[in-house]
């Protein structure tokens, strides 16, 4: 980024992008649906779970393809698990950025390691997942998977409670993010911010109850919102919502039932959507991510579009930033929370 | 009290680094070249192609469809079909891949391979530590470089590997089976002309 100081006083900043631009978009349409899907690992590489959903969701919309129920509910655990593990690498990130070298990162990483070894053993990889397929899901988890998770859900609390005595309640911590960037509600509206970056303005609006995709009408969790818009309110959020997601991860651990996990109408080879186009989203952890496809009938997408939330969320950061020092730059550039395969594509 | 969150995040470092001392469990790195934490039987990162038997050559089981080739999203595939056919595991003439190359800088372990081939012939290998020396020709893998024996697959996964394994047997069985009715009901329908053609 540019920026324009007077003294240690930001005075203009200017995002640049494109440094990882890959033509993300361009190889979506010239790949089949199916070859888009390992591609949309690579968007945002801490969460590749819920960006396969999503562009699954957007095909399953284009061409009415109906879900089983076993692999809905393994949709939203993954989902679940993926946002408890990319907020608690974000918390970990913005207090490294804040200069709690190290530390803080350290504990939120022997957390994901563990998130990270249960995607492994189900789906092959630990970042790259490509675990979602049209219609369902690819394998079959056993019910030794399923017991593992729910270990994980239920000792998260500890780690958060742990988390919290450890910095969040640090002196330090409050002194630098407190009253720092703050947004206003109409701007984030305005200005198309979604996620936790809106919620902590105290808009409500969370993709999943909206929307109410997938199965999670069928949960009872809480949206927890923010006052003030500034970082610290933008840091609890995450902190707040990793509660949340272990409720849900607990609801859904327990109703989960044995079934089919693919429709086996849905073909793997030759598969052709009919003309039409569709609008799938999803509220990713980093907030709403959609795609957007055009069919004109043959085996890849007339067009392939990507509505990534880091990107949109990114471009206030000039607001948020004036009048602030240099030093604050580097934690608000934090609690935007990016991750720049899915800034550039 | 001011500073109290900071000694409070102090106490539960101590304990943790006090904790691992005691506790097994709080130590979660591992040295990696001496110690390695076992893969996960789903672990997956690039493709090789499974033989039966002792042969590479004659136990390979692609059929050289192309279809990998078509679907592989980064389109690291290159096959080359061969001009003649050899037997596969049913016994009937197929033709087989005369060059089989797979670009694993290209790779991106997405296992659409896998999924596409209808053949069973091409799985995901475990192997991760392939740092080489000479970055053109030893990170483009040929045919004799990426056939490994069924064996192989059955020690890197042994459920997929038996699943697999019974899957063909079942296929070979019904073409025996179809190859066995097709021989009981033809040798009645040339018979009949044979006598005409050796009477004259």
């Amino acid at each position: 980024m540019n920026v324009a100081l007077e003294g240690e006083i930001v005075r203009k900043l200017k995002p640049v992008f494109g440094y990882l631009h890959r033509n993300h978009e361009q190889i979506g349409e010239q790949t089949t649906y199916l070859g888009s899907m390992p591609y949309t690992d690579r968007l945002d590489y801490f969460c590749s779970m819920t960006n396969n959903w999503a562009y699954a969701l957007s095909v399953e919309k284009l061409v009415g393809i109906e879900v089983p129920e076993r692999a809905q509910y393994l949709r939203v655990i993954l989902a679940e698990l993926t946002r408890l593990q990319n907020h608690a690498s974000l918390l970990g990130f913005l207090l490294s950025d804040m200069g709690a070298w190290g530390t803080p990162l350290m504990y939120a990483f022997r957390e994901r390691e563990k998130i990270l070894d249960l995607f492994e053993s189900l789906s092959g990889s630990r970042m790259m997942c490509d675990y979602m397929r049209f219609g369902g899901c690819r394998v079959d988890t056993s019910d030794e998977w399923l017991a593992r998770a729910k270990q994980i859900a239920d000792r998260f609390p500890k780690f958060l409670d742990e988390f919290d005595a450890l910095i969040l309640g640090n002196e330090i911590v409050i002194a630098r993010t407190q009253n720092v960037g703050k947004l206003s509600a109409d701007l984030a509206i305005s200005a198309g911010i979604t996620g936790p970056m809106l919620r902590a303005c105290g808009v409500n609006y969370d993709v999943r109850k909206v929307d109410g995709y997938g199965f999670y009408p069928r949960f009872k969790f809480r949206i927890p919102l923010g006052e003030h818009g500034d970082t610290y309110d933008r840091l609890m959020m995450r902190a707040l919502e990793m509660r949340e997601s272990v409720e849900i991860l607990k609801q859904a651990l327990a109703q989960i039932q044995p079934g089919p996990i693919v429709n086996p109408k849905v073909k793997i080879r030759a598969f052709r959507p009919p003309v039409g186009e569709a609008y799938g989203r999803i509220e990713a952890p980093k907030g709403e991510l959609g795609f957007y496809l055009i069919s004109d009938g043959g085996p890849n997408p007339y067009r392939y579009r990507v509505r990534p939330p880091s990107f949109i969320n990114l471009t206030v950061l000039e607001d948020l930033c004036l009048g602030h020092t240099v030093a604050d730059v580097m934690v608000i550039l934090g609690s935007v929370d990016i991750v720049m395969g899915e800034v550039d594509r | 009290m001011i500073g109290t969150g900071i000694l409070k995040g102090m106490a539960v470092t101590a304990r943790n680094f006090v904790g691992s001392y005691f506790e097994k469990e709080r130590l979660i790195t591992v040295q990696y070249p001496e110690e390695r934490s076992p893969l996960a039987e789903n672990y997956r990162n690039f493709p090789f192609l499974p033989y039966d038997g002792d042969d590479p050559h004659a136990g390979l089981r692609c059929v050289a469809c192309k279809i990998c080739e078509k679907e592989c999203p980064p389109q690291c595939i290159y096959i080359v079909k061969s001009d003649d056919k050899k037997p596969d595991y049913m016994g009937k003439p197929q033709f087989y891949p005369a060059v089989f190359d797979i670009d694993i800088s290209v790779c991106m372990s997405c296992q659409i391979c896998v999924e596409v081939c209808p053949f069973e012939a091409i799985k995901m290998d475990k192997e991760f530590e392939l740092s080489k020396r000479e970055r053109f020709n030893n990170l483009l893998q040929r045919k004799e470089e990426l056939a490994k024996p069924n064996e192989y697959y059955h020690k890197i996964c042994p459920t997929e590997a038996a699943e697999v394994d019974g899957k063909l047997a079942a296929a070979a069985e019904a073409a025996a089976k179809k190859k066995a009715a097709a021989a009981a009901a033809t040798p009645s329908a040339p018979s009949k002309p044979s006598p005409p053609s050796a009477s004259s």
